[in-house]
């Protein structure tokens, strides 16, 4: 006996032991559900991770746009999920864009402002040609919202006036590589020949495929809109509060302004159907960890009334008797979650291991919360204590002259 | 003189209160137990002898009438005062052991001393190993219990009902299950804790053997008491 345990601790392990084989497939049943709560847990949290990352990666929280528009960022397409609308063709500047970019610059939840001007041009390189997104851009600032030099494939992303950045995509398409020059020309017919100083991969074909980087000057003079800014590309210190400061904004400065999370309404839609499944599977799932633990408490306190009214007969108080069946539930619940977790963890790592894509790359980069396995093992154990109030009430109440002569 | 160990004044017990079936199985009964005194309870099978048991033993409420232990009136406490004071007043055996299973013999005689107290410590262990010394079962102490012969089994049992050092034993045929031999043990052992003690049993017994060798024999018939009387023969055995 351990000294520093009491009576309550003491019982509740000795009958978990003495009932070796209940104890062993109860436990086993809260490892599997405790297990299949923490994979899916882990495996949505990853895909959702590696789904956002990828979005924000070639896309700024926030897009101030011309107002009046069919609000469309325009070159921001990072998932092609439906939500891309068309492209309009009219290309406008904001009114007083420099005014709004101070007023930006001001704002305590913006961590990055970066105007840029955004087009259609058509890229050719001899017969091969393209419809893409040229987007001109101030690098030290555009950088701090699109980390472009993180992504760059091949070269370097430097863009001085007659210097264009494609993608891998594009680049493959036409035929190019770096040091290769490419002509764009504009609809307004405009046309300049651009030498390709990096490739960057970002992780998306839609972008690498669609966006051309070319300095802020060089696009304003491709698509005719010397001194103009099509948007600002705004950074915000909580991405998850994107669309609340977006509504803020495009009431204070009279400017459109497009957050991800509206761009992307889709993927939240998505991702906010796989969360409610994902919470009516784990509520499931512990519900019926809750029935297992419960009738396997339940049996034991019915073969043991006797042993329950002999306690009471020596002393012990209900509410002794009371606890040594919550602890009892309460520590199933814990062993069974801190296997289960140690299952789920193992089996997301095997998925994540064996689950590839076809050229050998990972599938999804794996991302586990460590909360995960201690917010499973709390649950699991406040599960095991909420099944072990019947059990526990109805040993509790055991009239002990009824359980000694029965 | 101190206070009676038990005063039980015109105590009545039915069972299933207000249903059809009310069945009254004490009738009102009057007894008086001293310190030191080893008493029989004889009588015929169902005449209600456990059942006055239980009553004293406090995991029952009379019906009626007044139960003073030690003089304390049990009938106007409260369940979890009740519980304290049977833990700390009063040792049952019972005729079948009642062990905890899950335990060792010796855990088994700590036991009403670690559910007083809450935590375990080195005082109740020593206490439990002096008694299990004198019953001679110091061997098997670390042995759970399902593995001793059922005659060492009632003896920890004994051992654990006296490990409070309460003011009354009761014992609900305690040897009722047990050979001649092992019931002589065990019915030695209890009037060797009771001579050296002085500590009070109430003895419920089918044998007669075993009833004449009590000071005091009590029969109960039909949920009254038909006789009261000094064991005359005893008392002349020991002088
Ligand atoms: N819980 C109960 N409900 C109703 N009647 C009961 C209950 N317990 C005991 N009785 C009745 O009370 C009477 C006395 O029972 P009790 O067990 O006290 O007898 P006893 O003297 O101990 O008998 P035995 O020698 O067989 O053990 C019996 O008629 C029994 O049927
Ligand atoms: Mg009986």
């Amino acid at each position: 006996m351990r000294r520093w345990l009491p009576f309550e601790w003491i019982a509740a392990i000795r009958f978990l032991l003495e009932g070796r084989m209940q104890s062993l497939f109860i436990v086993a049943g809260v490892t599997i559900g405790v297990g299949v709560i923490v994979f899916m847990s882990a495996m949505l949290e990853s895909m959702t991770a590696n789904m956002m990352r990828r979005i924000l990666n070639s896309q700024p929280h926030i897009s101030m746009v011309p107002p009046d528009e069919v609000a469309r960022p325009l070159h921001d397409a990072a998932l092609n999920l439906g939500t891309v609308q068309r492209r309009t063709q009219r290309t406008r500047s904001i009114d007083q864009w420099q005014a709004v970019r101070t007023d930006l610059e001001r704002n305590p939840e913006i961590t990055h402002v970066a105007p840029v001007v955004t087009g259609s041009v058509l890229a050719s390189r001899g017969v091969a040609s393209r419809s893409v997104n040229a987007i001109g851009i101030e690098p030290e600032r555009y950088f701090a919202i699109i980390d472009l030099p993180g992504n760059i494939a091949a070269g370097q992303p430097r863009l001085f006036a007659e210097d264009v950045v494609i993608g891998t995509d594009l680049a493959k398409e036409l035929g190019v590589e770096v040091g290769d020059k490419v002509r764009f020309t504009a609809a307004s017919g405009t046309m300049m020949t651009l030498t390709i100083t990096g490739l960057f991969d970002l992780g998306n074909r839609f972008t690498n495929l669609r966006n051309v980087y070319v300095a802020l000057r060089t696009g304003q003079a491709l698509l005719g809109l010397i001194g103009g800014s099509t948007a600002i590309e705004v950074t915000v210190s909580d991405v998850y509060a994107a669309e609340d400061v977006a509504k803020v904004l495009q009431a204070t400065t009279g400017v459109g302004a497009d957050s991800w999370i509206k761009t992307n309404a889709q993927f939240f839609n998505v991702m906010n159907i796989q969360s409610i499944s994902n919470t009516t599977i784990r509520l499931l799932v512990g519900l019926s960890v809750a029935f297992g633990i419960a009738s396997v408490l339940i049996v034991s306190v019915v073969q043991r009334s006797k042993e329950i009214g002999i306690l009471r007969a020596m002393g012990a108080s209900r509410g002794q008797i009371l606890r040594v069946f919550l602890i009892q539930g309460g520590v199933l619940g814990l062993i069974g979650s801190i296997f289960g977790s140690s299952l789920g963890l193992v089996a997301i790592w095997g998925f994540h291991a064996v689950a590839r894509n076809p050229d050998g790359s990972e599938f999804f980069p794996l991302i586990i919360d460590w909360w995960l396995p201690v917010l499973a093992a709390l649950m699991a154990t406040a599960t095991g204590v909420v099944a072990a109030v019947t059990p526990a009430l109805r040993a509790a109440r055991l009239d002990p002259v009824v359980a000694i002569r029965g | 003189m101190a206070d009676p160990v038990l005063v039980l004044d015109a105590v009545k017990k039915s069972y299933a209160v207000g249903t059809p079936v009310e069945v009254e199985v004490l009738h009102g009964l009057d007894l008086t137990l001293e310190q030191g005194e080893f008493v029989a309870l004889i009588g015929p099978s169902g005449s209600g002898k456990s059942t006055l048991l239980n009553l004293v033993g406090l995991l029952d409420r009379p019906t009626s009438g007044r139960l003073v232990l030690h003089g304390e009136d049990a009938t106007v406490l409260d369940d979890a005062d009740l519980t304290r004071l049977r833990g700390r007043s009063i040792g049952f055996v019972f005729q079948y052991h009642h062990l905890i299973a899950a335990f060792t013999a010796r855990e088994n005689v700590a036991m009403p001393m670690l559910l007083d107290r809450g935590f375990p410590d080195e005082a109740m262990f020593t206490r439990a190993d002096a008694l299990l010394d004198q019953f001679r079962l110091a061997r098997w102490r670390d042995q759970p219990v399902g593995q001793l012969s059922g005659g060492q089994q009632q003896r920890v049992a004994i051992a654990r009902a006296l490990a409070m050092n309460p003011a009354l034993v009761l014992a609900d045929e305690p040897t009722g299950n047990l050979d001649t031999k092992s019931a002589d043990i065990a019915f030695d052992l209890m009037r060797e804790i009771n001579e050296t003690y002085r500590t009070t049993f109430l003895v419920v017994t089918h044998d007669p053997r075993l009833a004449r060798r009590c000071d005091r024999i009590v029969e109960l018939v039909d949920g009254r008491f038909t006789a009261d009387r000094p064991n005359v023969a005893v008392r002349e055995e020991a002088v």
